[in-house]
């Protein structure tokens, strides 16, 4: 008993010695090290602080440690507004489709590419197709509306056609523009999304689609049954790296499309808070939103990630 | 587009040797028209800017402006360069990208190295404290009265310091860097160099893939970013960037066209905010549409690395 215990410590003593050792022999890294964890410190974790605002009465002259706690009664304003639902609803209801719609075009623009066998075509086309993945969202929305104008080439188009009469005010419409977003959205990430599927495509084993060929399969049953099981991991896992930011439509479209005219279906979590935490210094209220945001998003992820792990192999942690 | 007809052509030449069944040919065809729909509703968006651009102001309004000006003229990039907050917002905006894409690379491959090492003794600590970040986040207002209190509101610094390194470019890089061979770095150790030598000299040139990609995600970001200037410099014009300036064109055209009565309509010298942002826009895309061409082929191989690792 006594010689296991004196043994043991002679170990840690030895396991000390070591750590010392190799200590000494990499202290640039470790001495670099530390700026890095101030940093991290201060700009990721110190905001974290500031979720104590969310339970208290905050009064900007008390600061956080001086203002009143006073529990849950901020989240009880906060879900007691009718218009904080009506952001939820468009938060989810924007990112459903964004998510939807981008991930299908996406998919089927990497497998329409992948056929082609012109290479530089091929190349043509995709150098273009992520071009507006670096625009701006402001050159972005501003060319989304200028094509949608009332002078713009959709109404010129839709009149010709005479399909209406009078040039259609397509920013006016409040469900409209939920799918005018997801729109932009597929124009501007298509290409960029797709090089994700493509790079897994390219490591589908050949074989597959030789043995294919050689059973007399024609392109529609390569593409049906070996690329896209192929990438089915690949969504998979993109999905459920995707559904913790269904509270997280972005914001920028909504926020520079929007007006006050379709207010109550652009309005986004994100500009909820902005609205109440910097423009009306309700720091409190729009502290609280953005912590239903993030826990929300936490346990979306956790709930995707065990049923990505019971049904799959394929999971994030 | 010619190309796209070149490709289907070359495509029926190339399998004509091979019996070609119908349903293939069919799907040839249905593809590339497809593929050509794509490729001309993505960039026809942006030649009608350009277009727009160079088009008459007052004309414009009219409409009808589609691929190529009706009443050409170079005022509306006059005016752009005339104004003054948009000349001041481009000067932020270049020195905030040269400035933070060069810092902001240095420190995270910085960063990236050290976590890669494989005997570091705080390496798993330092990961999870990076990786945790990307979950977990303060949020807008905290952050807000953080910057404020830190005396970065008001400031240039605002757009350099916070962003200057990232979990996510950071595990891009560190993961480029797990698979270089770790007996380069073994040897040069027995050769005495230090962990800076190693970095500087044998690890960082051969990043040079990876260490492109990541500075063109943060030159891209650093170059289109207006929402800091918003929040945080709205007050200072000498501070805001060039995004942010169009940003305000943009809303001014957007209320103009919602039905404010707008004087000086018919003026036929007049330049209108809609011609303007349409001048400014094209300029913020020209240093992307120069640069990006030659960076392609790494950012794929840079992107499926990370987004692989994730």
């Amino acid at each position: 008993m006594n010689a296991n215990t004196a043994d043991k410590k002679l170990q840690r003593k030895l396991a000390r010695q070591a750590w010392w050792k190799e200590a000494k022999s990499q202290k640039t890294l470790l001495i670099l090290s530390i700026p890095y964890f101030i940093y991290g410190f201060i700009f990721c974790y110190l905001p974290l602080v500031g979720w104590l605002m969310g339970f208290e009465d905050y009064r900007p002259a008390d600061g956080i440690f001086g203002s009143k706690f006073v529990g849950l009664k901020v989240f009880q304003t906060l879900f007691e507004d009718h218009d904080f639902w009506l952001t939820i609803r468009n938060t989810i209801a924007m990112s459903m489709l964004n998510l939807i719609f981008s991930t299908f075009f996406a998919i089927l623009f990497a497998i329409l590419l992948n056929e082609v066998r012109n290479i530089i075509g091929k190349k043509f086309v995709q150098t273009v197709s992520y071009l507006p993945h670096f625009l701006s969202w402001i050159v972005a929305c501003g060319i989304l509306f200028d094509t949608l104008s009332d002078t713009g080439i959709v109404n010129d188009l839709l009149m010709k056609m005479h399909v209406v009469n009078s040039p259609v005010n397509f920013f006016s419409n409040g469900p409209a523009f939920w799918w005018l977003v997801a729109a932009a959205v597929v124009w501007k990430e298509t290409g960029w999304n797709a090089i994700i599927y493509l790079a897994s495509i390219t490591s589908i084993d050949p074989c597959l689609y030789e043995a294919a060929a050689i059973d007399g399969g024609g392109r529609w049953v390569k593409m049906r049954y070996i690329t896209l099981p192929g990438i089915a991991n690949t969504i998979i896992l993109l999905l459920i790296l995707n559904v913790g930011n269904v509270l997280n439509s972005g914001f920028e479209v909504q926020y520079i499309m929007g007006n006050d005219v379709i207010r109550d279906f652009s309005q986004t979590i994100d500009i909820y808070v902005l609205k109440w935490g910097i423009s009306q210094s309700n720091y409190a209220l729009g502290t609280a939103a953005g912590i239903f945001r993030s826990a929300v998003a936490i346990i979306l992820i956790l709930i995707t990630n065990a049923i990505a792990k019971r049904y799959s192999d394929t999971r994030l942690f | 587009m010619a190309e796209k007809t070149l490709a289907a052509a070359a495509e029926t030449r190339s399998k004509s040797k091979i019996k070609q069944s119908p349903a293939d040919r069919a799907f040839v065809i249905c593809n590339t028209i497809f593929l050509t729909l794509v490729v001309a509703l993505t960039l026809y968006p942006i030649l009608n800017q350009l277009a727009i651009s160079f088009n008459n102001a007052a004309d414009a309004l009219r409409g009808g402006i589609y691929l190529w000006p009706r009443m050409w003229s170079t005022a509306n990039y006059k005016a752009v360069l005339n104004k003054q907050n948009l000349v001041t917002g481009l000067w932020v905006s270049v020195e905030r990208t040269v400035l933070g894409t060069v810092l902001g690379l240095f420190v995270t491959a910085l960063l990236a190295f050290i976590c890669s090492r494989p005997k570091y003794l705080w390496k798993k600590q330092m990961n999870l404290f990076w990786v945790i970040t990307m979950y977990v986040n303060g949020g807008l207002i905290p952050v807000f009265l953080l910057y404020r209190d830190l005396g970065l509101t008001s400031s240039f610094w605002v757009y350099i310091v916070p962003g200057l390194t990232g979990a996510f470019n950071m595990m891009v890089i560190r993961s480029y860097m797990e698979n270089l061979p770790a007996s380069l770095e073994e040897s040069a150790q027995l050769d005495g160099a230090g962990y800076m030598t190693i970095f500087f000299k044998i690890i960082l040139p051969l990043c040079t893939p990876v260490l492109a990609t990541v500075a063109l995600f943060i030159a891209v970001a650093h170059w289109n970013s207006w929402f800091d200037a918003m929040l945080y410099n709205r007050m200072n014009d000498e501070y805001t960037t060039l995004q942010y300036e169009l940003m305000k064109l943009l809303s001014a055209a957007t209320t103009a066209s919602a039905g404010g009565s707008y004087g000086q309509k018919q003026t036929s010298n007049m330049i209108t905010p809609a011609s303007i942002r349409a001048a400014g826009s094209i300029l913020t895309m020209l240093p992307i549409v120069c640069l990006y061409p030659f960076l392609q082929r790494y950012f794929i191989t840079g992107m499926t690395l990370g987004a692989v690792k994730e």
